[in-house]
């Protein structure tokens, strides 16, 4: 159980270290975008009452921004009042990488948010992972605005 | 099956001769060789019989536009206006007066001759050196009526065969993706169609999500994701059954599959706790192998045609690059060291060159290099591009094109294109709706 607890904060810190890193590298913020995160909220839906159902990725990434953790916490939290909920987690990444790799790319971010959720004591057992690659855009836009909103995995209740 | 409708009756030696014509199709072609099509001819019985069975008023002059759009579109060849031809189709047939053609220009001729024999197409042809006034090439075939412009394509082959030296691609089909809807909400289907987008047949009712289909050596199946039940894995369709199967028991997403050059394996990637590798299949014993072991993604698979090799896509190296590795996983190498990101690596069947997609600035690119990485070149450049496919004979490049959207997030497309190798002959191939991942099948015929 101790031991556990270690590992678990040993892991936060080293994702801590990554996000960090990631964004000393580059710290624009445009209104809805930080670097090139998507930040607003336009295509976010709620899982429950302050549960946002998603979190969002810098291009070609699948590290978790602070904010997706902050977003996964609540998420885990909600799952552990509703044991019963299993969901799905929906991987998708923006158009302009080619076919076969941003389908490996969904199944690598949808896995991200799966593994923080476990680490917050939510079973494997209940969460699948689904990719859609880039065949599921939220946003029709050709820019850089609606690629950051398509870049992200979406948790979805599965019964 | 079809292969066997077809009974070559008589093989008239080409007459071997000095000087005769030739295109070489090696260099960009910027003056394509003048070719006079003229109509095949057919007697008066066998034109009512046709129009019969196959509701075409002159099957002789129909036969003759399929070869003449096919010869086009190769970028090889300028077929002539047919105003100016001066002398009757039966004639020219048995006799060319090569004064005539050469008058208009013509270097070569292609003269034919359609009848209806025992309610079955017998088309014969031959193909002339205007200058040298000979007589290059002459066959005929025999089949059903309804294969009539398979028999153009047959045609075309031949001449393009005898002018360029190489084996033609026009008796050949491409299985797409058939798309329609809006971008946020597109509904898939597999389509097949012949090389010049004539007889689309769909397979697939558009329920599912369906991606990346692909041609085995006999072209008679064809592996393809399938989203059947919201499960994305690998299937292998038989074409003339109409019969599905999933490949495999693999407890997580397939993708990205590709016939092994022998057609006994499927080669793709499984993707599992967040990593993708890539792994083949035999269809006999149901053997599944794995071949790499990397917590970086490693995709889009494609043997050599020796099948001794294997190119792949893999990020190890923090990017999207290109490798080679022997097919049993050894000897892992990167090929592709240019700026950018590289994907979808695909084999000549020349086993010289591998195309690929390149993302560079923003703008997506279709190329090729030598398999060990040196030699690359760039055919096109565009802002949405991707999966190119090789011609059976190694010579055109069919890939996908995507267009932006407007400012309201409207007026996406998605079409299919071909490029020669040599950068030149860039054009749109015709397709029902729109269409994205291509792949050539090999020679259907001989």
């Amino acid at each position: 159980m101790n031991l556990n607890k270690i590992l678990k904060n040993a892991f936060l810190v080293v994702v801590a270290c990554m996000v960090l890193t990631a964004c000393a590298t580059q710290k624009k913020s445009t209104g809805q975008m930080q670097g090139d995160v998507y930040t607003g909220t336009d295509t976010v839906e709620y899982l429950a009452s302050g549960v946002p159902d998603r979190v969002f990725f810098a291009t070609n990434e699948s590290v978790l921004t602070t904010r997706s953790r902050d977003t996964l916490r609540k998420q885990a939290a909600w799952l552990r009042k509703n044991p019963d909920i299993n969901i799905v987690l929906e991987g998708h990444a923006d158009e302009r990488g080619t076919r076969e790799y941003n389908l490996a790319l969904g199944e690598r971010r949808a896995n991200a948010a799966k593994d923080y959720l476990m680490t917050y004591g939510i079973s494997a057992s209940r969460i699948s992972v689904i990719s859609y690659g880039k065949e599921r855009p939220v946003d029709s836009g050709s820019n850089p605005l609606a690629w950051s909103k398509n870049r992200r995995s979406v948790t979805v209740k599965a019964n | 099956m079809i292969k066997k409708l077809f009974i070559l009756l008589a093989i008239l030696l080409p007459i071997k001769a000095q000087a005769l014509i030739e295109v070489d199709i090696t260099r960009g072609n910027l003056s394509p060789l003048p070719v006079a099509v003229s109509p095949l001819s057919i007697d008066e019985n066998s034109k009512k019989g046709f129009e019969k069975i196959l509701k075409k008023k002159d099957i002789g002059s129909e036969i003759s536009i399929v070869i003449e759009n096919n010869l086009k579109q190769s970028g090889l060849f300028n077929p002539l206006n047919k105003d100016a031809f001066l002398q009757k189709r039966d004639i020219a047939h048995l006799k060319p007066r090569f004064e005539d053609w050469a008058l208009i220009k013509a270097q070569a001729l292609i003269t034919g001759k359609v009848t209806l024999v025992d309610e079955k197409l017998r088309v014969e042809f031959r193909l002339w050196d205007v200058l040298a006034a000979k007589e290059m090439l002459a066959l005929a075939f025999t089949t059903v009526p309804n294969n009539w412009r398979r028999v153009g394509h047959i045609i075309t082959d031949k001449i393009y065969e005898r002018l360029t030296g190489e084996k033609g691609y026009f008796d050949t089909r491409i299985i797409y993706v058939a798309e329609q809807g809006p971008k946020t909400k597109r509904i898939k289907k597999l389509a097949i169609m012949d090389q010049d987008g004539f007889n689309t047949k769909y397979l697939t009712l558009g329920n599912e999500l369906v991606l990346t289909p692909r041609f085995n050596p006999t072209n008679q199946m064809v592996t393809y994701l399938s989203y059947f039940r919201n499960l994305p894995r690998v299937y292998l369709l038989d074409i003339e059954t109409g019969i599905q199967e999933v490949v495999g028991d693999f407890p997580g997403m397939t993708f990205a599959p590709r016939f092994s050059p022998d057609g006994k394996k499927i080669i793709m990637s499984f993707a599992t706790d967040g990593n993708s590798d890539i792994y083949t299949m035999d269809l006999e014993n149901r053997i599944v192998e794995r071949i790499t072991n990397h917590p970086s993604i490693d995709t889009s698979p494609s043997y050599s045609p020796d099948g001794k090799y294997i190119c792949f896509n893999s990020d190890r190296s923090g990017y999207q690059q290109i490798y080679v590795m022997k097919s049993n996983g050894s000897k892992v190498k990167r090929i592709s060291f240019g700026k950018g990101l590289y994907g979808t690596p695909v084999w000549s069947p020349r086993g010289d060159l591998i195309a690929f997609t390149k993302l560079h600035k923003g703008k997506f690119y279709i190329g090729v290099m030598r398999t060990d990485g040196t030699g690359e070149r760039l055919l096109t450049e565009n802002y949405y591009q991707e999966a190119p496919s090789w011609s059976p004979n190694g010579r055109v490049l069919i890939f996908y094109r995507e267009t932006k959207t407007d400012e309201k997030g409207e007026g996406f497309t998605a079409k299919l294109w071909s490029i020669d190798l040599t950068g030149y002959n860039e054009r749109q191939v015709s397709t029902e709706t729109d269409a994205s991942d291509p792949s050539w099948s090999s020679l259907l015929s001989n």
